[in-house]
């Protein structure tokens, strides 16, 4: 039973990557006329969903597997993003403009000369270590003294939010050089190849399903090491995880930390697809966004998050274009909805009717017998 | 500075009740003297001098006019003689009476006047403000006067000391003449303004200090000596007056923070710390606790006119409307929604975001994405000045309510049935309603009580802040670290919290500004919880999980 379970999953998710990585880009190369053609746009547009796939997935490793609840995962997707942005701004050359070859943001500002903690950017190298790095160091930092002082459930929400608030307040300053407001947006290439060719952001959506695929292995081996399980145990009893003999925190330390790298590397293929990052992308409020995705697809499963970020993204762009001012509300409502009455999700749906019916067939049978005795 | 100078001046002039020395004469008084001084009648000298002592704005304009060509005497009627007029932007009218002239302007010549009168009158103008019957612009105009140090107004100023009664505008007045002397006087009255400034704290006489004994700095002599050491102390005396204005000042706005804290934060406190009920829309009850007021506003101006006696009052009428508006939505919200997630906070806080986001987009499409205008009563604007630092009636109001809003929560958990209910519950729900207590409705009714409470600081925001539809939004984050901070569950701690993170918040702004400062505190209260991380006062309880 178990193994054709597995195996059952294993089909599903090499036809989803067959379909992602191959048959889609391959569409897009079609002529434009054609029925099939996929155009690059709307590539473009599944590769955002396929990052925010990912930042669910991280965010699931944390709240559905572990048990803490992150409401700044959405800070880690957002300093991934800006490490690359980073690297994007200072390939853009000289602008213009003011023809200097600083970021135009500085010539604005009037800086003399690139600040220094800019100067290794132009090396895509050292841009694509510190998405890992950034994300992962002050999640370390933080999750040290958190989970150091046993702050736990509600309050290491709270406190998550606490910090993300703290780091939007500071991106958005015009003087902490990441361009304030405005963030960094008219990227022109990446690693010399032109950001508005069709090739290029074909392969930026191929390597997004790729870190895709990548990261549901990762979280699906972990979960069956020895790891996973302390992991879940920890979610759903720390203190006799504790008594048993582990240190949960070191457990809950990895956890935070790998899951702020993988928002981080999120964040990172998000940022030269869509074009822009700023620090609108730190508010609390899309922090919460992404536990909505987790929730509606189910947290705690592997499949879930993946399935919630993107029906709740589709949701999203169909209801802004049709129904703009109704988006809040039915967001709202789907969120009060979802805890309510799919604690378990969409990729619970299932169970919770199986379990109806079967409570309602055993209803029924109880009333045969009555009738026959 | 202005500001601060005037303020003490208003307060004085109030509390004296005293009649301005110009208002008795009436504005014909000025019209005559300035008919008598064109036409030459009546000594030129005696005309000037009795011009000086009114402080009429006519004179300027006069005087003004004079000088363009835009006073005539026209040949009038044989027993008043030659009228003179008056050219204004609307017509011609007679200086006597202010009335039109009802002539032809065609007859009348233009009349000029002497260059050595000219200069007299252009220094009456220059002093006018100094004979205004407003106290509030004569101390303005004496300080201006004095700033200049110029010597001709010296003597004017001194001259009219005298005349001063009140003592904020007598004490704007010495001030002024002992600026001015720093540059004007001999040695000894150098020597005995700089000694008077320092006496009197004299915050505006401190760069003239400064100055002179810079230029004093390489002059040899005893005097020179004397006089630096004088400005030395009185600089000294003046910074360390300065250094207590800036502490109290800073306290007072850190008191007045810290309400705004304790009075956002205390329903949370309730909901949160003592029902366990993580509430994000709870910015969002502030928010409506504020329309509320802006609704009762509107209501009010409808029915009394906006400016009216009975209008000055709705805000008293807004504030029950507020408590209870704010308490009904949060009772629905607790039937509806959280009643069913006692067990599983971590998903009350997904709900509440959820109504949080639902009820600030209903307010939105209701009242419009910008903020609406509430009006402050005529009582709660303005302010006064308490020994250097500016208070202004909202925030003292502020701090009393805040008191008022401790008492109450205190009286009703600690003095009443209900309270005691509220308590047993959530000590131990379980254990309370094997007891018989209807925990349901106790439930329902704290969480009232902590929406209402919310609602209640809605309503006093909208005297401080803007009013929008995501107004409450600002403040989450901070009442849930006021709560954290103060030890869950513990209102005590929740009031001891707000304002210590008040004070904090207002000592750190003025060196790292606000942003930095905002920042700097949240990262203190992640060091803090690492030292007590049960807050301030952590709930003592032998269950392994809490």
């Amino acid at each position: 039973m178990n193994f054709s379970k597995d195996r059952i999953e294993w089909i599903i998710v090499a036809l989803v990557s067959l379909v992602v990585l191959v048959l889609l880009p391959a569409l897009n190369l079609l002529s434009p006329g054609s029925a099939l053609h996929v155009s690059t746009f709307q590539l473009g547009v599944w590769g955002k969903y396929l990052c925010f796939a990912v930042l669910a997935m991280s965010l699931n490793l944390l709240w559905g597997y572990t048990g803490l609840l992150c409401l700044g995962q959405n800070l880690f997707f957002a300093l991934g993003g800006y490490a690359l942005g980073m690297y994007l701004m200072l390939m853009i050359g000289p602008d213009p403009v003011y023809n200097s070859p600083l970021p135009d943001f500085m010539d604005f500002l009037g800086y003399p000369e690139l600040p220094p903690h800019w100067k290794p950017f132009d090396s895509f190298a050292f841009a694509a270590l510190a998405v890992l790095w950034v994300p992962g160091l002050l999640a370390f930092i933080f999750g040290f003294l958190a989970f150091r002082a046993r702050i736990k459930g509600v309050y290491f929400a709270i406190l998550t939010q606490a910090l993300t608030y703290a780091a939007a307040l500071l991106f958005f300053r015009n003087d902490f050089t990441f361009g304030g407001n405005n963030g960094f947006t008219d990227f022109k290439t990446i690693l010399g190849a032109d950001l508005r060719e069709p090739a290029t952001l074909r392969w930026l959506f191929v390597a997004s399903g790729i870190l895709t695929l990548a990261t549901y292995c990762l979280i699906s081996w972990l979960l069956r090491t020895k790891f996973g399980k302390v992991q879940q145990a920890i979610r759903d009893s720390e203190n006799r995880v504790r008594f048993s003999g582990y240190s949960t925190t070191s457990f809950k330390l990895f956890i935070f930390t790998l899951s702020a790298v993988l928002a981080g590397m999120a964040g990172a293929l998000y940022v030269p697809q869509v074009g822009i990052i700023n620090p609108s992308e730190m508010v609390a409020a899309k922090g919460l966004d992404v536990v909505v995705w987790v929730a509606v697809g189910g947290r705690g499963s592997k499949f879930g998050p993946i399935i919630g970020a993107i029906a709740v993204n589709l949701l999203k762009s169909y209801t802004t274009r049709h129904f703009p001012e109704s988006w809040l509300i039915i967001s709202g409502g789907l969120f009060v909805f979802v805890v309510l009455f799919m604690p378990k999700g969409i990729v619970g749906l299932p169970g919770q009717f199986r379990g109806l019916k079967a409570k309602w067939d055993a209803r029924r049978a109880s009333r045969t017998a009555e009738a026959t005795a | 500075m202005r500001l601060l100078a005037i303020l003490p001046l208003l307060l004085a002039a109030l509390l004296a009740q005293e009649a301005p020395p110009a208002e008795a004469t009436d504005g014909r008084e000025v019209r005559e003297v300035l008919s008598d001084l064109v036409l030459g009648k009546g000594g030129e000298e005696a005309n000037l001098a009795r011009l000086g002592e009114f402080g009429d704005p006519l004179i300027e304009e006069v005087v003004a006019a004079w000088r363009i060509g835009g006073v005539l005497v026209a040949p009038g009627a044989p027993p008043d003689g030659e009228i003179v007029l008056l050219k204004r932007d609307g017509g011609v009218v007679e200086l006597l009476s202010g009335q039109p002239y009802a002539g032809s302007p065609g007859e009348a010549k233009v009349n000029r006047a002497g260059r050595s009168l000219r200069r007299k009158l252009s220094r009456i103008v220059d002093v006018l403000e100094l004979a205004s019957p407003d106290p509030g612009f004569r101390a303005d105009a004496a300080m201006k006067l004095g700033s200049g140090q110029n010597p001709d107004f010296l003597a004017e100023l001194q001259a009219r000391l005298p005349k001063q009664k009140q003592a904020g505008v007598r004490r704007a007045f010495e001030e002024a003449i002992n600026i001015s002397l720093l540059a004007n006087g001999t040695e000894m009255q150098k020597l005995a303004a700089v000694e008077w400034l320092g006496d009197h704290d004299s915050v505006a006489g401190r760069d003239f200090i400064r100055k002179l004994r810079d230029n004093l700095e390489d002059e040899a002599g005893d005097e020179a000596a004397m006089i630096r050491k004088a400005a030395d102390e009185a600089l000294d005396k003046i910074a360390s007056y300065e250094k207590a204005v800036e502490i109290k000042g800073t306290l007072f706005r850190g008191l007045s923070t810290g309400s705004v804290l304790l009075v956002v934060s205390y329903g949370l406190a309730i909901t949160f710390g003592l029902m366990g009920v993580i509430n994000m829309a709870h910015g969002e009850f502030i928010a409506i606790g504020a329309y509320t007021v802006y609704v009762v506003q509107n209501i009010f101006a409808a029915q009394f006119g906006a400016g009216s006696d009975g209008f000055e009052n709705y805000f008293l009428v807004s504030l029950p409307c507020a408590f209870l508006v704010a308490a009904l939505f949060g009772v629905l919200l607790e039937r509806g929604v959280i009643r069913f997630l006692y067990k599983r906070p971590l998903e009350s806080l997904l709900a509440t975001w959820g109504i949080s986001m639902i009820i600030q987009q209903l307010l939105r499409l209701q009242f419009g994405a910008a903020n609406v205008q509430v009006a402050s009563p005529e009582w709660l604007s303005g302010g006064f000045e308490f020994s250097g630092v500016s208070i202004t009636y909202n925030r003292l109001f502020l701090i009393v309510f805040a008191g008022v809003v401790i008492l109450m929560t205190w009286l009703l958990l600690r003095r009443t049935p209900l309270g005691l209910q509220i308590r047993a519950t959530m000590q131990n729900r379980a254990m309370a309603s094997s007891l018989g207590i209807a925990s349901n409705r106790v439930n329902m009714l704290t969480f009232g009580f902590g929406s209402g409470l919310a609602g209640l600081a809605g309503a006093f925001l909208s005297q401080i802040g803007n009013v929008g539809p995501s107004m409450g939004q600002a403040y989450i984050v901070d009442s849930f670290m006021v709560v954290v901070i103060g030890g869950v569950g513990n209102l005590l701690g929740a009031a001891l919290s707000s304002l210590g993170i008040g004070m904090v918040d207002q000592s750190l702004q003025p060196v790292l500004g606000p942003v930095m400062g905002k920042i700097c505190v949240l990262i203190a209260i992640i060091l803090f919880l690492q030292w007590r991380p049960g807050g301030l006062f952590p709930s003592r309880s032998r269950s392994l999980d809490d």
